[in-house]
């Protein structure tokens, strides 16, 4: 008989001794540590997950954080670009009335160093041609110039129309004041003497006459009385010099504005095309 | 000459008796036990792991996917079971490279009970999982008039499972026996190696059909196992 019962029974029991051996030792220990590998593989996905989740919604407001920068920046150069434009056009206004104002304030200027120039040049012209005269009349006719002023005033004193003269008397005689004779320069003794006896013969009557010197009459003499003058000085032939003189300088100036304004239009152009 | 290790006995004291059969069993079973405790003890479960380590987790995952294909939902109830009988039949083969060993799956009386044990585990997974009666039942279908048939079915691959491996095991024994009066030289290594590859065949085909039985009974049949496939 090829089995023996004992040892079937025998090898029933050592089998079920060792199931129950290996499960406590092999299996159980081998599935629990499979088990724990593959939870901590699952947290470690899970982790690595969640982290590329939140690395996506950082990129995202990273993205969206740049792109809102973009913006701003794009906005605040555009109004940057906006204030340089106002700024520069107001610039331009105030340099273009800056530029109008110093103009003018040239021009004044101009017309003032014209005018003193007149000034200075009547003033000099004035002095020459007294100079001129009181040679020219001492070398040529041996006389003073003072005496051919007087001279002269005394001859148009004569040689008053009727019409005037009835009227200079009419105002001399009602004048309560001594007649006044003014004179650029002194008059001598025989020069006034010889003006109250012409004066008195051409009044007919004795009239108290007195003599003031004033220099700005400009080598002349005039007779006041009662607010009516007789006068004769070389002023008259003064402004026509200083008219001619004026013209002069006016067609001087007039060439210097006539390059001015081409100079003004090429600044303009320069301007428009910055 | 003997066609059993039952038959060499170390010591016997009327009924019982200490054969080579159980003393290469326990052998068996200390090396089994020692080296799984060995291993076992200082298992890592991180990703970094020893190679034993490795080499059982390979075997139990192993096991656990045949059961699972075999078609029981829940290899974890089932592993302990039928890895036990894998691993007991494979190892009991293995060890035919010593000299001197001999199988205790060459002795009918092991191959029995193992046997016996599917016999008996195939009802109890069955009544587990679906019932007494619905159990029951089911050996009355199709029809009342197969109830005996589908007991002596039930007897008979019993049978079957414990000859087919004592079979297999003894003739690999002992046609190395044989040759190795008739051949002495290479012949019966050849013969060694082809007895390891039939061993581990053997415990595959006895495990896997172990594995059928109780999935067969574990699951509401609406029929039995019409034939089992003769090896």
């Amino acid at each position: 008989m090829l089995i023996d019962w004992f040892t079937v029974v025998a090898q029933i029991i050592n089998f079920l001794i060792l199931v129950w051996l290996l499960k406590r030792f092999l299996y159980k220990p081998i599935l629990t540590a499979i088990d724990a590998r593959e939870q901590r593989i699952a947290a470690k996905l899970a982790d690595a997950d969640a982290k590329k989740m939140e690395a996506q919604k950082e990129r995202d407001a990273f993205q969206q954080k740049n792109e809102d920068f973009d913006k701003q920046r794009i906005e605040r150069m555009n109004q940057v670009a906006e204030a340089v434009s106002a700024e520069r056009a107001q610039l331009l206004d105030a340099a273009r009335q800056e530029s109008s104002d110093l103009r003018a304030q040239l021009q004044v200027t101009l017309k003032n160093e014209r005018h003193n120039l007149n000034e200075a040049l009547s003033h000099r012209a004035r002095e020459e041609v007294f100079a001129i005269a009181r040679k020219t009349l001492i070398d040529l006719a041996d006389t003073t110039l003072e005496d051919r002023v007087t001279a002269v005033f005394l001859d148009r004193l004569r040689e008053l129309d009727d019409g005037e003269m009835a009227d200079l008397k009419l105002v001399f005689k009602a004048s309560v004041d001594p007649l006044l004779i003014r004179t650029a320069f002194t008059l001598s003794t025989e020069q006034c003497a010889a003006i109250e006896t012409t004066i008195n013969g051409v009044l007919g009557e004795e009239k108290a006459v007195k003599f003031e010197t004033a220099p700005d009459l400009i080598s002349g003499i005039e007779l006041v009385a009662n607010g009516r003058k007789v006068a004769w000085s070389i002023a008259s032939y003064l402004a026509s010099l200083e008219e001619s003189i004026d013209e002069l300088l006016k067609d001087r100036d007039g060439i210097q504005l006539e390059v001015k304004p081409k100079a003004k239009t090429e600044s303009d152009s320069q301007a428009k095309s910055e | 000459m003997h066609l059993s290790p039952d038959q060499i006995i170390f010591w016997q004291f009327g009924f019982f008796k200490l054969n080579a059969t159980i003393v290469y069993t326990w052998g068996l079973m200390l090396v089994l036990v020692i080296s799984s405790r060995l291993i076992t003890r200082r298992l890592s479960t991180k990703l970094q792991r020893s190679r034993w380590q490795n080499l059982l987790e390979i075997i139990v995952t192993g096991i656990n996917q045949q059961i699972r294909e075999v078609g029981l939902n829940d290899p974890q109830k089932h592993l302990s079971f039928l890895g036990t009988l894998f691993l007991f039949v494979a190892m009991a083969s293995l060890f035919t490279i010593v000299p001197g060993y001999e199988p205790p799956t060459g002795s009918l009386s092991t191959t029995a009970a193992l046997a016996i044990c599917v016999f008996v585990a195939v009802p109890l997974f069955g009544i587990e999982e679906n019932g007494l009666s619905k159990y029951f039942q089911a050996y009355l279908k199709p029809m009342v008039i197969m109830l005996p048939f589908n007991i002596i079915s039930e007897i008979s691959r019993t049978l079957a499972l414990a000859i087919r491996l004592f079979g297999n095991m003894m003739s690999g024994t002992l046609i190395l026996a044989i040759l190795l009066t008739v051949t002495p030289f290479i012949f019966p290594i050849v013969m060694n190696a082809l007895g390891l590859l039939t061993g581990m065949v053997q415990a595959y085909i006895f495990s896997i059909l172990a594995t059928v039985y109780i999935a067969a009974a574990s699951q509401a049949r609406q029929s039995r196992p019409s034939s089992e496939t003769k090896h």
